[in-house]
C-alpha cells in the first residue's frame, strides 16, 4: 500500500447525500479478479447518459481533470462492501475524501488503500465545498502527521484521526505481515477458545 | 460484580486476541464465508506472498453472484462471470478451502446457506467480504461486511483489526399487525432511523415483534441492519434459535450440543446493560410498507403517496428527493396503489428462505400474473428450491405465471443476466433501491414478499390485505 503523509491537490465537489457504492462503482464493473483499471467504472452513470456519452461529470471537467480530493455529502460510500469503490477512486488518482460522515465499511476501506478519508462538521464541508466550486484554484494541502487541512488563501482547519488507522497509512503498513507476527497470541487464543468451546472446532 | 454486559459485549469481549494502547482490537474471527466477487484479489494477495489459508475448515465459499439462474446445463455464459467462478473453484482448491459449487443441491446465496447448513450458531465472529453478512445476526452472532482486504487479512490469520462499535438497542413493543411482515418492520426501522441512523453501531432489536418472529423473519430483520447504516444487527439467541439450529449438518451433536446450547442460553444481554442509543417503536404502527424512491430510507404505507419536495426538512433532503423522482419517473402526489409495474423479483438473502415462498404461495394460489407484467421468483439456495417443490409450491408459481429459477442473488444487483431494462420499474423482495442497482435505469420499489405478489397479480403496487387470502 502507498504511504499517505501530505498531499497538495485540487479538491472536486460532489454534493449529493448517501452517494452509494453502486453509485461509485456500479455491479457490472465488479467482475474481475484484479484490483487495477476500475477507474472505467467509477460514477459510471453520473459520468454518461444511457447511451454511453459523457455527462460533463465534474471529475471530467478541465478544472477539475487532475484532481486528487472529493469533497462529499452526508454517508458517502454507504451500501455494498465492494473494495471495488475505493480501488476505482484510486485507480483514478483521488487519495483523499472529505465529508461530514462516511459509511463504516468504506471508511474502513479506504485506509487499507492508501486512501485517507476525512470528517469533518458539515459547516466545514460547506466551505470546502464552496471552495472546491471555484475549480482549479482550490488546491488543498492535506497533512495527515499533523491533521490538517490547509487552504489556497493560508485558512487551516484540523481534523480527528483514529491513531491506529493514522500509523498504518503514514507508514503504508501491511496489517496481514503485521499480524502473523502475532501467530503466538493467535495460538494461545485458539488453544483456549478449543477447550472452553469444542465445538467451534469439531 | 462485573457490569452488565450487552450481548455484543459479550461476544466482542470473548473474541479478543490482542489489544493495543488505543482501544484497537485483534478480534478472533469463527467462520469465514467467501463468493467469488470480493475474493479473487484476496487469494492472490497470498499468492504473492506466498502465504496459506490459516484455518480452511473455518471457512466456507460458494458462488452466488454471477451464477445464472436459467438451465444451468450450458454453464456460464458470460465470459467475465465464468471467470469469476472459475478462479474461485481454482482458489478454493489450491488453498484447500471447502466449497459447494454451482451444481452442488447446497449451493445458493451464502447469507441463506450459512444458517441452512448450521454453520451460523450464536456467540460466533462471523465475516465475508458481502455487507449483508448482517444476517447471520439474527442468531447472536457478531456477524458484518468486509472489504476484500480483510478478506485476505482473515484467510491468513483468522483476525481482524477492529474497534469496538457503539451498542444500539431498537425494541419494537407489541405483536405485529396481521398482514405485516418482517420486512414491513425493517423498512420502518429503517424509515425511522434513517440510511446513517446505525453507522458506527451494533443494533440488538429487542421485543415482542422480534421475539414472535420465526428465524426466517428475523434474518430479514438483521439482513438489513446495513441498509440502516449498521454493520452488523443481533436478536438475542432463545428457543426459537436454538430449535431451528438443532439436527442441521453442521451443528453440534452429542455432548457437544449440551454444552454448546448451555453456552448460547448465556449469551443475551444482561438486565441493565447500557446502550449508547435507545429507539423504539411501536408494531401496532406498522403498516405494509413500499419504498418510493432511491435510498432504503425512502418508505411509505402502501396506502400514501409520492412525497413532494417542498416538504423535505431541509435543502439536501429536498435536491435527493427531486433526483429520486426524476430517476423513478415519479410525480409528487400520486397514490402509491397507481404505479404500474412492469416486472417482480422475488428472492435474495433478505427474502429467499421457504417461509417467504409460503407466503408468495398463498397470495398467488387461484391467480395469475397480469398479462403486463414479468415475475420471476429466484430461491435462496438449491435446499430452498428441493423443500418448495417437494411442498408443491413451484405448481402454484408456474400455474400462475411466476418463471421459477435456480438460485443465486440474481436480480437483487444485476450480475449475472437478470436485469431491469432501462426505465422499467419493479416490485421487490431485495434490499436495495439505489440508482441502477437492478440494471442501468432501473426502478426499485422495495417489498416484502407477499407485496411483491400481490403487485405482480395487479400490475401495480397494492396491498395485499385487500387481496382475500
Amino acid at each position: 500500500m502507498e504511504k499517505f503523509d501530505k498531499l497538495t491537490a485540487v479538491a472536486a465537489p460532489l454534493p449529493m447525500v448517501n452517494v452509494d457504492t453502486d453509485m461509485i462503482i456500479p455491479a457490472r464493473f465488479l467482475k474481475t479478479i484484479k484490483r487495477t483499471g476500475l477507474s472505467e467504472g467509477l460514477f459510471y452513470a453520473l459520468r454518461h447518459d444511457k447511451d454511453g456519452n459523457p455527462k460533463d461529470f465534474v471529475l471530467d471537467r478541465p478544472a477539475y481533470r487532475s484532481a486528487q480530493i472529493l469533497i462529499v455529502g452526508d454517508n458517502f460510500g454507504c451500501g455494498s462492501s465492494r473494495e471495488h469503490a475505493p480501488w476505482a477512486l484510486l485507480d483514478a488518482g483521488i487519495r483523499c475524501v472529505i465529508g461530514p460522515s462516511f459509511a463504516d465499511i468504506f471508511h474502513n476501506n479506504c485506509f487499507k488503500n492508501g486512501i485517507l478519508p476525512i470528517v469533518l462538521p458539515q459547516e466545514e464541508i460547506d466551505k470546502l465545498m464552496e471552495d472546491a466550486e471555484r475549480g482549479a484554484n482550490a488546491t488543498l494541502t492535506v497533512d495527515l502527521e499533523n491533521q490538517t487541512i490547509e487552504g489556497p488563501d493560508g485558512g487551516r482547519i484540523t481534523f480527528d484521526i483514529d491513531p491506529w488507522k493514522k500509523h498504518c497509512l503514514l507508514n503504508g503498513l501491511d496489517d496481514v505481515g503485521q499480524t502473523l507476527n502475532k501467530a503466538a497470541e493467535i495460538d494461545s487464543f485458539e488453544n483456549t477458545q478449543k477447550a472452553r468451546q469444542p465445538w467451534l472446532y469439531a | 460484580m462485573s457490569q452488565p454486559r450487552t450481548l455484543f459485549d459479550k461476544i466482542w469481549d470473548s473474541h479478543v486476541v490482542d489489544q493495543q494502547d488505543d482501544g484497537t482490537c485483534l478480534l478472533y474471527i469463527d467462520r469465514h464465508l467467501v463468493h467469488e466477487v470480493t475474493s479473487p484479489q484476496a487469494f492472490e494477495g497470498l499468492r504473492m506472498a506466498g502465504r496459506k489459508v490459516r484455518r480452511p475448515e473455518a471457512t466456507l465459499a460458494v458462488p452466488d453472484h454471477n451464477v445464472p439462474t436459467a438451465d444451468r446445463a450450458r454453464g456460464i455464459e458470460d465470459e467475465e462471470s465464468r471467470i469469476q467462478v472459475n478462479t474461485l473453484e481454482q482458489n478454493c482448491e489450491e488453498f484447500g478451502v471447502p466449497i459447494f459449487r454451482m451444481n452442488d443441491v447446497r449451493q445458493g446465496i451464502v447469507h441463506i446457506i450459512g444458517p441452512e447448513q448450521g454453520l451460523t450458531q450464536p456467540g460466533m465472529t462471523i465475516v465475508c467480504g458481502d455487507s449483508h453478512t448482517s444476517t447471520h445476526g439474527a442468531f447472536g452472532a457478531l456477524a458484518f461486511g468486509i472489504g476484500t482486504s480483510e478478506v485476505e487479512h482473515v484467510l491468513a490469520t483468522q483476525t481482524l483489526y477492529q474497534t469496538h462499535a457503539k451498542n444500539m438497542r431498537i425494541t419494537v413493543d407489541g405483536p405485529l399487525p396481521t398482514g405485516v411482515t418482517a420486512k414491513d418492520l425493517i423498512l420502518a426501522i429503517i424509515g425511522k432511523i434513517g440510511t446513517a441512523g446505525g453507522t458506527g453501531h451494533v443494533i440488538e432489536y429487542a421485543g415482542q415483534a422480534i421475539r414472535d418472529l420465526s428465524m426466517e423473519g428475523r434474518m430479514t430483520i438483521c439482513n438489513m441492519s446495513i441498509e440502516g447504516g449498521a454493520r452488523a444487527g443481533l436478536i438475542a439467541p432463545d428457543d426459537t434459535t436454538i430449535e431451528y439450529i438443532k439436527g442441521r449438518p453442521y451443528a453440534p451433536k452429542g455432548a457437544a450440543w449440551e454444552q454448546a446450547e448451555a453456552f448460547w442460553r448465556s449469551l443475551p444481554s444482561d438486565e441493565g446493560a447500557r446502550y449508547d442509543k435507545e429507539v423504539v417503536l411501536s408494531a401496532d404502527e406498522i403498516e405494509p410498507l413500499v419504498t418510493w424512491g432511491t435510498s432504503p430510507e425512502d418508505v411509505l404505507p402502501i396506502s400514501g403517496a409520492i412525497p413532494h419536495p417542498e416538504d423535505a426538512p431541509n435543502e439536501n433532503k429536498a435536491t435527493a428527493i427531486k433526483r429520486s423522482l426524476e430517476y423513478m419517473g415519479l410525480t409528487p402526489g400520486t397514490r402509491l396503489q397507481d404505479v404500474a409495474v412492469d416486472k417482480v423479483f422475488i428472492g435474495s438473502c433478505t427474502n429467499g428462505r421457504i417461509e417467504d415462498l409460503r407466503e408468495v404461495a398463498r397470495v398467488a394460489e387461484g391467480r395469475r400474473v397480469a398479462d403486463s407484467v414479468y415475475a420471476m421468483i429466484v430461491p435462496g439456495s438449491g435446499l430452498v428450491k428441493e423443500q418448495a417443490e417437494a411442498e408443491g409450491l413451484d405448481r402454484i408459481f408456474r400455474e400462475a405465471g411466476f418463471d421459477w429459477r435456480e438460485p443465486g442473488c440474481s436480480m437483487c444487483l444485476a450480475m449475472n443476466a437478470d436485469k431491469l431494462n432501462p426505465g422499467e420499474r419493479c416490485a421487490s423482495t431485495s434490499n436495495r433501491n439505489f440508482e441502477g442497482r437492478q440494471g442501468p435505469g432501473g426502478r426499485t420499489h422495495l417489498m416484502s414478499p407477499a407485496m411483491a405478489a400481490a403487485a405482480a397479480i395487479s400490475g401495480h403496487l397494492s396491498d395485499v390485505r385487500e387481496l382475500a387470502c
